[in-house]
Order: C-alpha cells, then structure tokens, then sequence
C-alpha cells in the first residue's frame, strides 16, 4: 500500500485540515511510514475473532425520559467565536 | 378477529415516447420520537423553543461531553417496531457518522448502521376497498436529528440553532415496494396512522417530525418483477434520492416529476446518475444537490462512548403486552362487529381518537347509526366551524343519546338534527333537550287520531278533492305534523290520515 | 520541617490533621515553588485565587473535624481536564481562551475531597505524544538532567507538565491521563508513581477526549501511598458516562499492607524485545528478585499478541480522535481562522482545523480518517479491534492461570534530550509506547513506579499490571516493589 500526494490530498480535505500542496509530498510520505508499521497487523491470524466492543463489558447505562437539562443559552454561546441574536454564526452555507 | 384479505393494486405504467415504464419507489421516513428529552441529553424536545435554549453541552458537543442513552426512545422504538409486524434485535448498536456540517455539532451522528434495533417488517398500504399494497420494511434505527441551519436572517452568514441537534429520530427504510405517487403518500399516510395510534411519533409534518426520503428509479414492465424474484437490484433503473421532503403532495409532485425526467434521459439514450436530489415547490422539479464537494465518505464505526445496547426479550414482550389495537385490526373489527362499510370503518379509524369516539358513542348502540351521525353530521358542522374532533363540543355519549332516541322513535330523523344542533351550540344533554323542548315524537295514536279529525272537520273541502286525488292527502299529514309541532310520528300519521279518509 | 511544597499527600494530609501546619501554608509553598520554576513550563494556566480560596475553605474544614480524603491537599491539574471557568484547551491553539461552563467529574470529585487546584498543567496537544513536544504552550522540562550535563530532557507525555511538577515539587500531586502510556511514562521518566486504573473506573466526563475506549485518567504521585490516597478521590461511578463502572469505589490507602507473599509474578517473554538496553534489563531482573524476596511467586508467561499492541493501537487511537476532534470547527467555541474575501464554510473549516492543530494531531486525525474511509475500514479498524480481543485474552488467559500481577519495563529508556527524537520519523516516537499500550488496549490498571537509575543518573521505573478492578491488589504489589527498591534520589534543583 502506498499512498500517494493526491490520496493525502483527498484524506485532507475529508478531514477539513487546510494541507498546502508544496506538504503533500511529506504528508504522504508520513502515512506510508505509519501504515506500512500498521500493516504488520496483517501478520495476525484473526479469522473467527470477533472485534471488542467494549473494553469492559457491562450493561449500556439508560438515563429517563426526563428534562434536567438545557434552558442555558448563554452559556452554550458564551464561548462562540462569533454569536449573534442567540444563534451561532458561520459564513453563509450554500446549500 | 377478522383476517381481511387484499388483491395487490395493478402497478400504473407511465407512457414514455417510446415505451411504457413503471416506477419504483423506497422511502426511508424520518419520523421524530415522542419523547420529553433528546436521545442522548435530558434537554427538551420541545418545538419553537428561543434559539440555542433546548441545549445542554452535550447537544452543544462541548469538549469532554458524553452521551447516554434515554432508555424510553429505546422503548418507542421497539414498540414502532412490534406495530410494523418486524423483528427486534436484542442487540444492537450505535455508530458515529461522520461528516462536517454547522448544525452537526460533534462532527457526527450518532446513528445506527452495522446493528440497527429493529429488522424487517411490512406495512398494508390499502388502495381501495379490497386493494392493498404490502410494503416491506427493511429495518428502523435509531439516531440523532441535527440543528438547523437558518440561511436568510443575515446576507452573509447562516445561524445555527441547536436546539433540534439530538432529538431522537426513527429511521424507518422501506423496501422499493412502493410503485407510484399514489402509493407513496398512502405509505406515508398509513405509517402515520400507525405511529400515532403507537403513540411513538406525533406525524406532524409541518413540524418536521415525519419527514420522507424518496427513492425514485424507473424500470420496463416486467423488471420489477425480476428484483422481486432474485433480489438483484441490477433489475431496477438507477435510483435518485429525493431528500427531506415534509408534505404529502411534494412527495406525489416530485415523484411524478422525477419519473418523466428519468424517462426523458433513458429514452433520450442517456443514463441517469445515481444522485441527491432536492424538490423545488416554486417549480415542482427536482434539482441535483451535488455540492461543490467530493462524495461523501462518512466513515461510520462504532461510538467507542456507548456500548452496545442489549435489551431483554422479557422488556419486549412487555411492550408487546402494551401495544394498543391497530388501524388494521381495528378497522377489521369495526367492519365485523359493528357492521360497518368499508369505507367508514377506513374514516373512523383514520386517527386513533376518532376510532375513540366513535366507539364510546357506539358502545351496546346501533354502530352504523352511529357511524352515520359521526362522519355525517358531527363531521359536517365540525368541518363548517374548521373545528378538529378533540374540540367538538359534543360527547360520545351526547352522539350515543341521539342515536338511542332515534332507536326508540323518540325523536324522528329530522327532529335529531335540530337536537343535534342544540346540543353543538349548547352543549346540552340530547335526553334533556328533548324533554325540555318538548320535542318527543307523538306515537300515542289517541292524540294523533282527535288531531286528525279536527283537520278534517275543519277542511270539508279538501277532503273532498283528497277522496278525488289520494295524493293530496300529504296536505292532511302537513298539517297534522304542523298542528303537533313536527312530534308526531310520520307514520303513523300517515296511516291514520288515509284511514279516516278512506283511501 | 522540609519545605512544605516537597510533601507528599499522606505526610502533608497527616500533619494538617494534627494541626501541625495549614492548607494555606502548603498552598502558599507550593504557590513559591511554581513561581520560581517557570521555566520547566509545567503550569501553563496559574490560578493562585481559587487555590487560596480552597485552600482556606479547606482549614475551615479541617478545623471543623470535617475533612474529606484530600481535605486542604495542594494539586495540579493536567489541561485535559475541563475545569469550570478556568482555560482548559488540551495544550492546542484551537481551545485558545475556552473556559468551560462545567467541571469534570474527576476535578469535580476532587475538588469535593477537599483538593486545592493549583493551576493546570502543560501535557501534549489533545494527548497526543510522549515527550509533551507537541505542546501549544512549548515544551515541559524533566526537573531531572543527566549527570554533569545541562541538555534539557523531556519530562515524558502526554502528561508531561504533570510529571515535571511532581518531581520538582510544584505540587503535592498531579492529576493525568492515559490513553497509551501517558500517566505511566512520564512518572517513570520523572522517578514518580502513575498508576491508569482499570478503564471504567474514572469518569471520562468532561475530560478533553482522545481516544474514548482507551481513555482513563489517574493520578501523579511522589509515592504508592499517595497514589492510593488520590485514585480512591478520583474514581466514581458517573451516571453521565456510559462507560463508567457501576461498582464501589474501595478505600485503597486501607488496603496496603506491602504483604505479596503468595502472590504470583508474570513475567511476559515477549516484552524482552530486540534491542533492549542493559540496564533495562537489569533494572527488571532486579524488580523481579525484589518481588521474589518480598515472598512472591515469579513464573514466566507468554503474552503473544504483544507485538501487535502498538499497530493495533495505531489505528484504533487515531481512528476514534479523528472523529472526537471534528467537534473543533470553529463554530461553537475556540479558535476560528480569519477568512479572506470569499471564503465559505469550508475554508473556514480547513483553515480553522490547519491553524488550530499541530503537526502531530493533524497527522494522527488524518491517519485515522484515512483508516476509517470507505474500503479500508475492515483492512484497518476492524482487523485492529479483533487484534485487541487478542491481545486482552492474552492477558485474561495469564490471570486465569494464576498470574496476580505483570511486571514489565516502563520504558525501552530514561529521558531523552527534546528535540532529539523530533528528527526521527514519527514511528520511531511511537515506539517509546511499547510497553504501557496493551495495557489501554486490554482496560486493565497498570503502574509505574521508580525502581533504579541510569548509568546517567536518570530514574528509571517498572510497570506493574493488574487483573480488572484489582487496583488494590496492584498498589498493594507495588507498594512492596516501592520499599524493596527504595527509591528516593530528587532531582538536583537547577531552575
């Protein structure tokens, strides 16, 4: 497997990171490095294991149908880069 | 309990310029959970809140915010299940969808691909007394709603408001059983019916909270048929997903529109692309959503912040105990046990209240008398005030008192209209208003016989040309039922009338 | 007295008891001590006013009879951990200025016992890395240097800032987290005690999230008791996290007795791995005869998935933080680029992502992206979850057998000089996780304690693993590895 700059490119831009071109080239030679160690993995014989799910197994905890929470807007928006009239705002997304 | 059995609809061909086609269509309704808080927060689920205020941190995706699950949008949705006739699965499982967007604060839905927690099951789409379309439901899981993203408040930014971001929503996939605009909004229709007599989701559509993905392919006569057999969608044409659509005639306007312009490229020798489309109402088309960019990748796996989510076979036969009568069954029986038609059991048991009323007003009475005065009469004044049945100022029981004073020639057919009609303005008792008014039919043939006989002493005249022409004798009973104040029983007016004339 | 700052929390907890000192007075000290170490870098936010305020809450508390676990203890707290009001941004550029609106139910459950917050502390970015290079606020500096040389060595990571403040006695403790070795190497680079419970065991709510089934927190210590003192304050049940055991929280400081005799020892074949230094070797010959001493049974097992660990890990780590850090977007808190003329949503996104994220957290979310897009999903993640099935029935299989606790090496070395590994490929880094990751990827409690010195005079520590929720059991073996071993060099101070 080897990944090349346009790879690296298409993983960038599925991950949202802003990757100029003149990096690809190391970029792609950065996941060959990692995959490649990754790829012992194939070594191990894993026919009829079944992949963990949870490291501890126990019973997925449920919470009730009950509001305890929210009516806090404020400090949902208290952070935000850019608040406006209660809402979170972002450059315009066309649709 | 009545098994009512159906012929399947003849499938509807659409004249293409060079052949006739027929259309295949699969939905995959998102119908919101009706529950008091969201999926995986305590926050509200309530609509039209104040933005950003039905938000806890972990709807706001916080850093550090973890999910867990509310176990009573487990519980409607393995009752959704069980009143589509489908499997349970005792185990499944919740995966991160992962795709950037500003109303997707995580960066991913939490939604259910490897293991969803329910399996197939079928809906009965009827089509016409006797018609009905069986269509097969592939699976329903469970996910989160995401936020919205408001466009036209600003001209160069967009507002997100969360407060929708992890509302529970059923996924509901059907099979592409479904086979024309038609079909498609009835399947919308009955699996409404369906979830609101469940009680799992309230079907409001203007709200958002059924809401439809519709799959439209075209194929020749005789494809369809061959998918059936093998299971091979190579069969079909290629699909285009119509997204998000909220209202029954959008689905039925974008799916005739999308079968001509699919028909238009396969004969025009083009090939469809298999593509997200949008529906336009301004135009009534549909429109390519591919966006500026790449196919999406969504990169499910499992959520490593929940385990995997088993529940016990004995919780689901109690929510199996629980599951109330369906439309099916129910229209069933009200066309068995209480002699009604097709078509009215199909009117009363369109909205599980109305199945409610009527069968409070029916209850040890005449149910088709019944059925009549509730689709007829009470529907009708209901409609003239654009009133809905949870207001209408008449009772089951003030329905069921009419139709009892009718059963018992207390009052004539007429004389209950009036009552009716006091009782919608007055709210009062039916029994009481005729008492009060004094408005109980006359069937004493004493009184009726001293009134007749003093109409014609007084009218010698009239006799006379009765006793030429038996028809006028309608003047007689006219005036008999005049002089009573409209009490007297028509009948038995009428035989005494042509008694005492001789006729 | 020594300086109060050089106290561990048993010694300074018994002395404020007795009435012979005061939380302020140790607050105040400790307080001193990071002022005049800034140069190690360790705290990155100092918040001297809630610290006091505790502090005298604290004696009031004391005075009054009414003394939690940690009651007046002064500490620090590793970035990760959201703190109400207080910064909180993983050592990255994309949380500058996020104050949490919420308390982590570990800092929580802290601040409950009693605890002083004394600031928090520097770590690798998002907890990423093991030499606390990857941080947004600059290195963390090991109190320690080697021997007649004044190369700044690196304190470990991810939870070096930790580290680097309990060696140099900033602070009584510290808390950490590990997702692959993160507690266990840096105490060990910095001659202290870290101890990553069973997973389940802390709450993960309101932690900065990496990798979410590896995840746990635990604490930094000068000492095995401390250890116990401090876990047993930091663990509980949290309804609010899923994965959070539904078990009682024992009082482990009650449980240490230093007794091992009829205990059995694993040593793991598979961890002498090629290349490993002498003294590496010896120093876990010599933990190993110190355990027979103290009376255990030492028996070699195989755990033959081990080499697999850190590939698995690899993938499975990168995969889920490539997902847990979508969430930074720039939309609802943090840092958002400033965009040109033009730019959309997406460039606000890429932007946004590349200016807030180092190098190596953009490599890891990148590289678990790629693992998880559509074709390579079971070639890569799901190959790795069933990996790790193996490699946590290794282990399950040497506990059944009879095996009480595993003793490894901590680290293939002692500290090394920054910057020294930053030329090398990334892998090479990877590699310093060797030991400490099966332990992640199986969920089980493991410890490091310090045991010997390099040839340099660097510490050097052994890892001790333990069965499911057995941390007692564990603290219990390494309190008795803890006084064979003796161990008590502090690094000469130099800053």
């Amino acid at each position: 497997m080897s990944i090349d700059e346009s790879t690296a490119a298409r993983v960038a831009k599925l991950a949202r990171i802003r990757v100029e071109p003149e990096a690809l080239p190391e970029l792609a030679e950065d996941f060959n490095r990692i995959l490649g160690f990754i790829e012992q993995l194939n070594e191990v014989d894993v026919e009829g294991v079944e992949p963990m799910t949870s490291v501890t197994p126990m019973r997925l905890k449920r919470r009730e149908d009950q509001v305890d929470d929210g009516g806090h807007a404020a400090q949902v928006l208290s952070n935000a880069p850019d608040a406006r009239e209660g809402f979170f705002a972002v450059p315009k997304v066309v649709e | 309990m009545l098994d009512l059995t159906y012929e399947a609809p003849k499938v509807k061909t659409i004249a293409g310029a060079k052949h006739d086609w027929e259309l295949v269509i699969g939905m995959e309704v998102h119908a919101q959970v009706s529950s008091r808080a969201k999926l995986f927060s305590s926050a509200s689920t309530k609509f039209g809140a104040e933005p950003n205020s039905n938000v806890s941190f972990v709807d706001a995706a916080m850093p550090g915010m973890l999910p867990v699950i509310n176990e009573f949008c487990v519980d409607q949705a393995v009752r959704t299940g069980l009143g589509l006739k489908a499997a349970i699965n005792l185990n499944s499982a919740f995966d991160r969808k992962n795709y950037f967007y500003p109303d997707q604060p995580a960066g991913y839905q939490i939604s259910q691909l490897y293991h969803p927690i329910v399996g197939e099951g079928e809906v009965l789409v009827e089509m016409g007394e006797g018609i009905a379309r069986r269509v097969r439901i592939e699976r329903i899981h469970l996910e989160q709603d995401a936020g919205k993203s408001i466009h036209d408040m600003d001209p160069t930014m967009s507002f997100v408001d969360l407060n929708r971001a992890g509302v529970a929503l059923m996924e509901i996939v059907s099979r592409p059983d479904i086979r024309g605009a038609d079909e498609a909004a009835a399947y919308i229709t009955k699996l409404r019916q369906i979830l609101r007599y469940l009680g799992t989701c309230d079907g409001n559509m203007q709200n958002g909270n059924l809401r439809a993905d519709v799959n439209v392919s075209v194929c020749l006569p005789g494809q369809y048929e061959k998918y059936l057999e093998s299971g091979d969608f190579s069969h079909l044409g290629t699909r285009c997903e119509i997204k998000n659509m909220n209202s029954m005639r959008f689905i039925q306007q974008a799916i005739d529109y999308e079968a001509r312009r699919q028909i238009a490229i396969v004969e025009g020798g083009g090939t469809v692309d298999q593509e997200t489309r949008g529906f336009d109402p301004d135009t009534g088309e549909t429109r390519t959503q591919r966006s500026k960019e790449e196919a999406h990748d969504y990169r499910y796996f499992p959520d490593p912040d929940l385990l995997p989510l088993e529940i016990e076979q004995a919780w689901v036969d109690d929510i199996a105990a629980s599951l109330p009568e369906l439309p099916d069954e129910k229209k069933a029986r009200f066309m068995t046990g209480f002699g009604l038609s097709d078509y009215d059991a199909s009117v009363l048991t369109a909205e599980v209240e109305a199945a409610g009323y009527f069968e409070q007003a029916a209850e040890g009475r005449d149910g088709k008398l019944a059925a009549n005065w509730i689709i007829n009469e009470l529907y009708g004044r209901l409609k003239k005030d654009e009133t809905q049945l949870a207001d209408s100022p008449v009772s089951p029981a003030q329905i069921g008192q009419i139709v009892d004073l009718i059963k018992s020639d207390a009052i004539s057919g007429k004389i209950a209209k009036d009552v009716f009609e006091i009782c919608y303005t007055s709210g009062r008792d039916p029994e009481e208003i005729v008492e009060t008014e004094g408005m109980k039919q006359v069937t004493d043939t004493g009184a009726i016989e001293t009134a007749v006989d003093e109409i014609i002493a007084a009218n010698p005249a009239q006799v006379e040309k009765a006793k030429q022409n038996p028809k006028l004798a309608g003047w007689f009973v006219g005036q008999v039922m005049k002089a009573t104040g409209g009490k007297a029983n028509p009948k038995a007016v009428n035989d005494i009338v042509s008694a005492k004339l001789g006729l | 007295m020594a300086d109060l700052n050089t106290l561990g929390l048993a010694e300074a907890r018994d002395l404020l008891r007795k009435g012979e000192t005061t939380s302020v007075e140790l607050t105040e000290a400790c307080l001193k001590a990071i002022d005049a170490a800034d140069v190690l870098n360790a705290f990155v936010h100092k918040t001297p006013e809630i610290a006091m305020e505790r502090a005298r809450a604290a004696d009031a508390r004391l005075q009054a009879g009414d003394a939690p676990a940690m009651c007046g203890l002064p500490i620090g707290m590793k970035d990760l951990f959201c703190t109400e009001g207080v910064p909180s941004q993983a050592a990255s550029r994309i949380l500058d200025g996020f104050r949490p609106e919420y308390e982590s139910t570990v800092s929580a459950n802290l601040r409950d016992a009693g605890a002083v917050m004394l600031g928090k502390l520097n770590m690798d970015e998002f907890a990423m890395g093991s030499s606390n290079e990857t941080s947004a606020y600059g290195n963390a500096i090991n109190p320690w240097r080697r021997d007649g040389d004044d190369t700044a060595l690196t304190p470990g990571g991810s939870s070096g800032g930790s580290a680097a403040a309990v060696a140099a006695d900033l602070c009584l403790a510290a808390t950490g987290t590990d997702t692959g070795g993160s507690i266990r190497q840096p105490a060990a680079l910095t001659g202290t005690v870290g101890i990553k419970p069973t997973y389940g065991r802390c709450s993960r709510w309101g932690i900065i999230a990496f990798a979410s089934s590896l995840d746990q927190a635990g604490p930094m210590t000068k000492s095995v008791r401390d250890a116990a003192i401090m876990l047993g304050a930091m663990c509980s049940h949290d309804p609010k996290d899923s994965t959070s055991a539904d078990l009682a929280v024992p009082d482990f400081e009650s449980l240490l007795s230093g007794d091992i005799r009829g205990k059995t020892i694993g040593i793991p074949r598979e961890y002498r791995v090629e290349g490993m230094p002498a003294e590496i070797e010896k120093l876990w010959n010599d933990g190993t005869e110190m355990l027979k001493a103290a009376g255990a049974k030492v028996v070699d097992i195989s755990l033959p998935h081990t080499k697999y660990a850190l590939p698995a890990y690899y993938v499975i780590a990168p995969a889920e933080a490539s997902s847990n850090l979508a969430r930074y977007d720039g939309v609802r808190y943090g840092h958002r680029a400033k965009l040109a003329q033009g730019d959309g949503i997406t460039e606000m996104y890429e932007k946004t992502r590349a200016e807030g994220f180092g190098d190596e957290v953009q490599r890891r979310v990148m590289v678990g992206t790629y693992v998880l897009s559509a074709g390579f999903y079971d070639a890569y993640y799901n190959r790795a979850r069933k990996v790790r099935t193996l490699i946590k029935r290794d282990f399950e299989q040497a506990f059944a057998a009879g095996v009480d606790a595993i003793l490894t090496p901590a680290t293939p070395s002692a500290a090394f000089g920054l910057g020294e590994m930053t030329e090398a490929d990334p892998v090479q880094m990877y590699l310093l996780d060797v030991f400490t990751v099966t332990v992640n990827l199986a969920g089980l409690p493991g410890i490091t304690v310090p045991t010997g010195r390099d040839a340099q005079g660097l510490p050097l520590g052994l890892q001790l693993i333990g069965r499911p929720w057995e941390e007692a059991d564990l603290l219990n073996t390494a309190l008795a590895l803890e006084s064979a071993a003796g161990f008590v060099a502090k690094p000469a101070r130099w800053w």
